[in-house]
C-alpha cells in the first residue's frame, strides 16, 4: 500500500510574531523554520504502518510550499520515508486551496491511506487533513492518539473535550495526528546520508482558489504590566479581594 | 445574497452543550446584523434541553433524529447537516470550534463548497459585510478574514462569546427521523475521563509547572481548581514528565484556553506557554523568581514560594465559600 504524509514547513515555536510590510502575513527575518511539530506524529506513524504491513507498501511524503519546504520534506525523508514530493506554490493560500493540492496529487499517486498532523502551529487552522478527505471521498478521524489497521478497517482514538472516543471507519481513509500517538523516530546518520540522495520530485501546485482572504494581520493589544502584590503568603488576602471586587471573577 | 444563517449545535449524551448556546446567541446576532433568517439544527437522539435554545433568540430548530446519532458520526452528522443546509439555502453555517465542530465544519466546507474560518474570536459586520477575526500562531497574532466564497463556515472558539439569556419563548421544534444515516465512520465508545472538567471548556484554570517539584503536590493544585469550580492544567515539562496527562498540557503545542482565571502556579512563562494562555481574562502568578517572564502577562502575582502561598489561598477562598 501507498500511504502518503502531508507535512508543513512553519515557523518554529519559539519566534516572536512580527507582522510583515504586506500587512497579512510574518515578517520571515531571523525566523527559523522547522517540520510542524505535529507532522512528526504522522511521519512516524506512516512508517511504522509500512513496516507492519512489510513489504510492498511504501511512504511518499507531500508539501505544499515554496523551495524552502524541501528541508521539511528532506527531514521526513531522513526520518526513513522513501519519496517526497513538493507541490510548488509561492502564494501563501488557504487550506481550501492547499488541500486541492494535495488530494489531488495523493490521487495520482494512489495512495489509500493518508496521515496529516492536527494541526500546522503557524496557522491553526485544523482543518486540512479533513478537507483532503473529503476532497477524495475518504474517510476521516482527526486528532488521534491510537491507530489500528486491520485489513481495510480501521480503529483510532481520539482525544475530544473530557475524554476519548473510538471511532471506527474504513479505507481509503486520512488520520491526523496529535501528540501522544507514538514517539517519532530521531534521524540516523545513515537516514539523513540516504535522504540527501534522494530527489524530492517538483512540480507546480494544482490550480485552486482561495475561499477566504486575509485582510491583516494585527499583534494582540500589549498585556498592561500587572501588579506584583507580595512575596509571601501575606499578600493572599489581598489578591483575593482584587479577585473579587476588581476582576470580579470569583 | 444570503439568506440564511444554520447554527449547527452539539449535544453529548442527550444534552446540548454549553458551547452550543454560544453558537445560537452569536448566530442570532448575526442573523439581526445581516438582516438575515436564523435557525437552528442539532444532530442526536433525545435531547432534553432542546427548549432551552428559545431564551437565546433562535426560535426554530430542526432536529435530525435517530438512534444511532446518540454517539457522533461524522459521516452520519455531515451527510444529514448537508442535506438540510442545502434543503434550506442556508449561506452561513455557525458551528463552535470544538472537537466536533473541527471535525464537522471542513467535511460540511468541501460538501456546500464554502470556505471555512475557523475559531473566530471576534465577528464583525460592516455594511453587510462579514469580518471574523481569529488566533494564529497560537494567539501570538490574530488575523482579520473574509469569506471569498458565497457560502461559509465559521466556527467560534468556546467560552469567548457568552450568550445572554432574553425571554423565554418556546422555540418551535421540528423533528426529522433521518432514515439509515451513513455511519462509515462512527464512534462506538466513549471513554469518559473520571469527571473531570476539560481545561480548554473551563472558566477557571489552575495551572501547574516544573516547579510543583512532582506529581504529588499536584494536590494542591487540585484541590484549588475544585474549590473554585475550574480544572487543573500543566506545563508542558509536568506533561512530559507523566505527571499529568497531555490532555490537560496548555500552550502551543497543548490546548490554548482562554478562561475568565488562570492561575499559574511556578511556571516560567515560556512562549510556548504564554501563546495558550496569554489570551486569559485575568491572569494570576505565583513564582518563586520575579523576574520569571510570566509576571510580563500577569495581572496579579506573587513573587513567592508556591508551597507557602498555595496553601494559604486555599485557606482564604474556603473562607470566601464557607
Ligand atoms: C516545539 C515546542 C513546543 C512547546 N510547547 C509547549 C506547550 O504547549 N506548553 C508549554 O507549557 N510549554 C511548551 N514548550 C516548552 C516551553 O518552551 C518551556 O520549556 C515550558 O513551558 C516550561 O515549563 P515550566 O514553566 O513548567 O518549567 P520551567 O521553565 O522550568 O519553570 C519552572 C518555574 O517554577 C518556578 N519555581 C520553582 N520552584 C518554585 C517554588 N517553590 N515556588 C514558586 N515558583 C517556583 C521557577 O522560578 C520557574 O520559573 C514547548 C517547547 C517546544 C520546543
Ligand atoms: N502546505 C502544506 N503542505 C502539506 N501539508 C500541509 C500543508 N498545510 C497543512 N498541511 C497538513 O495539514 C495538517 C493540518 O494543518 P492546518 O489545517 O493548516 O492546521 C498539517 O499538520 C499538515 O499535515
Amino acid at each position: 500500500m501507498k500511504i502518503a504524509v502531508c507535512v508543513s514547513h512553519v515557523p518554529d515555536t519559539a519566534t516572536k510574531v512580527k507582522v510583515s510590510s504586506d500587512g497579512v502575513s510574518i515578517d520571515p527575518t531571523g525566523v527559523t523554520y522547522i517540520i510542524n511539530p505535529y507532522d512528526e506524529y504522522a511521519v512516524e506513524e506512516a512508517l511504522s504502518t509500512k513496516e507492519k504491513l512489510g513489504n510492498n507498501s511504501e511512504v511518499v511524503v507531500i508539501s505544499v510550499g515554496s523551495d524552502k519546504s524541501k528541508e521539511t520534506i528532506r527531514k521526513a525523508l531522513a526520518m526513513g520515508a522513501d519519496s517526497g514530493v513538493l507541490l510548488k506554490d509561492d502564494n501563501p493560500r488557504d487550506s481550501f486551496a492547499v488541500a486541492k493540492a494535495l488530494s489531488e496529487e495523493i490521487k495520482a499517486q494512489g495512495c489509500e491511506l493518508v496521515f496529516c498532523g492536527k494541526q500546522s502551529v503557524d496557522y491553526d487552522n485544523t482543518i486540512t487533513g479533513q478537507l483532503v478527505a473529503e476532497m477524495l471521498g475518504y474517510s476521516c478521524i482527526p486528532v488521534i492518539v491510537e491507530f489500528n489497521l486491520e485489513g481495510n478497517k480501521i480503529t483510532a482514538e481520539r482525544e475530544i473535550e473530557g475524554g476519548r472516543e473510538i471511532v471506527e471507519t474504513v479505507l481509503p481513509a486520512v488520520l491526523t495526528a496529535q501528540k501522544g500517538l507514538n514517539e517519532p523516530r530521531y534521524a540516523s546518520l545513515r537516514g539523513i546520508m540516504t535522504a540527501k540522495k534522494k530527489t524530492i520530485e517538483e512540480k507546480p501546485a494544482a490550480d485552486a482558489e482561495s475561499l477566504t482572504e486575509v485582510l491583516k494581520m494585527h499583534l494582540p493589544p500589549p498585556k498592561k504590566a500587572g501588579r506584583i502584590l507580595g512575596t509571601d503568603s501575606s499578600a493572599v488576602p489581598e489578591l483575593v479581594s482584587l479577585l473579587r471586587e476588581e476582576a470580579k471573577v470569583l | 445574497m444570503a439568506n440564511k444563517i444554520l447554527a449547527v449545535l452539539e449535544q453529548r449524551e442527550g444534552q446540548l452543550k454549553r458551547s452550543a448556546f454560544e453558537t445560537v446567541g452569536m448566530a442570532a446576532k448575526l442573523a439581526s446584523e445581516l438582516n438575515l433568517e436564523v435557525e437552528a439544527v442539532v444532530t442526536g437522539n433525545e435531547i432534553s434541553n432542546i427548549n432551552d435554545i428559545g431564551s437565546y433568540g433562535i426560535s426554530k430548530v430542526i432536529h435530525l433524529k435517530n438512534p444511532d446519532f446518540e454517539n457522533y458520526s461524522s459521516s452520519g452528522y455531515r451527510d444529514a447537516v448537508t442535506d438540510y443546509a442545502n434543503e434550506s439555502d442556508a449561506d452561513y453555517l455557525l458551528l463552535a470550534n470544538t472537537s466536533m465542530g473541527k471535525d464537522l465544519a471542513p467535511l460540511l466546507g468541501v460538501k456546500l463548497n464554502a470556505g471555512c474560518i475557523m475559531d473566530c474570536v471576534n465577528i464583525d459586520v460592516s455594511s453587510g459585510n462579514l469580518i471574523a477575526t481569529r488566533p494564529v500562531y497560537a494567539g501570538k497574532a490574530l488575523i482579520d478574514v473574509k469569506p471569498k466564497s458565497a457560502k461559509i463556515v465559521i466556527t467560534i472558539r468556546p467560552n469567548v462569546f457568552k450568550p445572554v439569556p432574553g425571554g423565554s419563548s418556546s422555540p418551535q421544534i421540528e423533528v426529522r427521523e433521518i432514515s439509515s444515516p451513513n455511519l462509515q465512520t462512527r464512534v462506538v465508545e466513549f471513554k469518559k475521563a473520571e469527571g473531570k472538567l476539560d481545561v480548554a471548556e473551563a472558566d477557571i484554570i489552575v495551572s501547574g509547572g516544573r516547579g510543583m517539584k512532582g506529581p504529588e503536590h499536584f494536590d494542591l493544585i487540585e484541590e484549588l481548581a475544585d474549590l473554585l469550580g475550574g480544572a487543573v492544567g500543566a506545563s508542558r515539562p509536568v506533561v512530559d514528565a507523566g505527571w499529568r496527562p497531555h490532555s490537560e498540557q496548555v500552550g502551543q503545542t497543548g490546548k490554548t484556553v482562554s478562561p475568565s482565571l488562570y492561575i499559574a502556579c511556578a511556571i516560567s512563562g515560556a512562549i510556548q506557554h504564554l501563546a495558550g494562555m496569554s489570551s486569559s481574562k485575568y491572569i494570576v502568578a505565583i513564582n518563586k523568581d520575579k523576574e520569571a517572564p510570566i509576571f510580563s502577562v500577569a495581572d496579579y502575582g506573587i513573587a513567592g514560594d508556591v508551597f507557602e502561598v498555595l496553601p494559604a489561598l486555599i485557606e482564604e477562598i474556603k473562607k470566601i465559600k464557607a
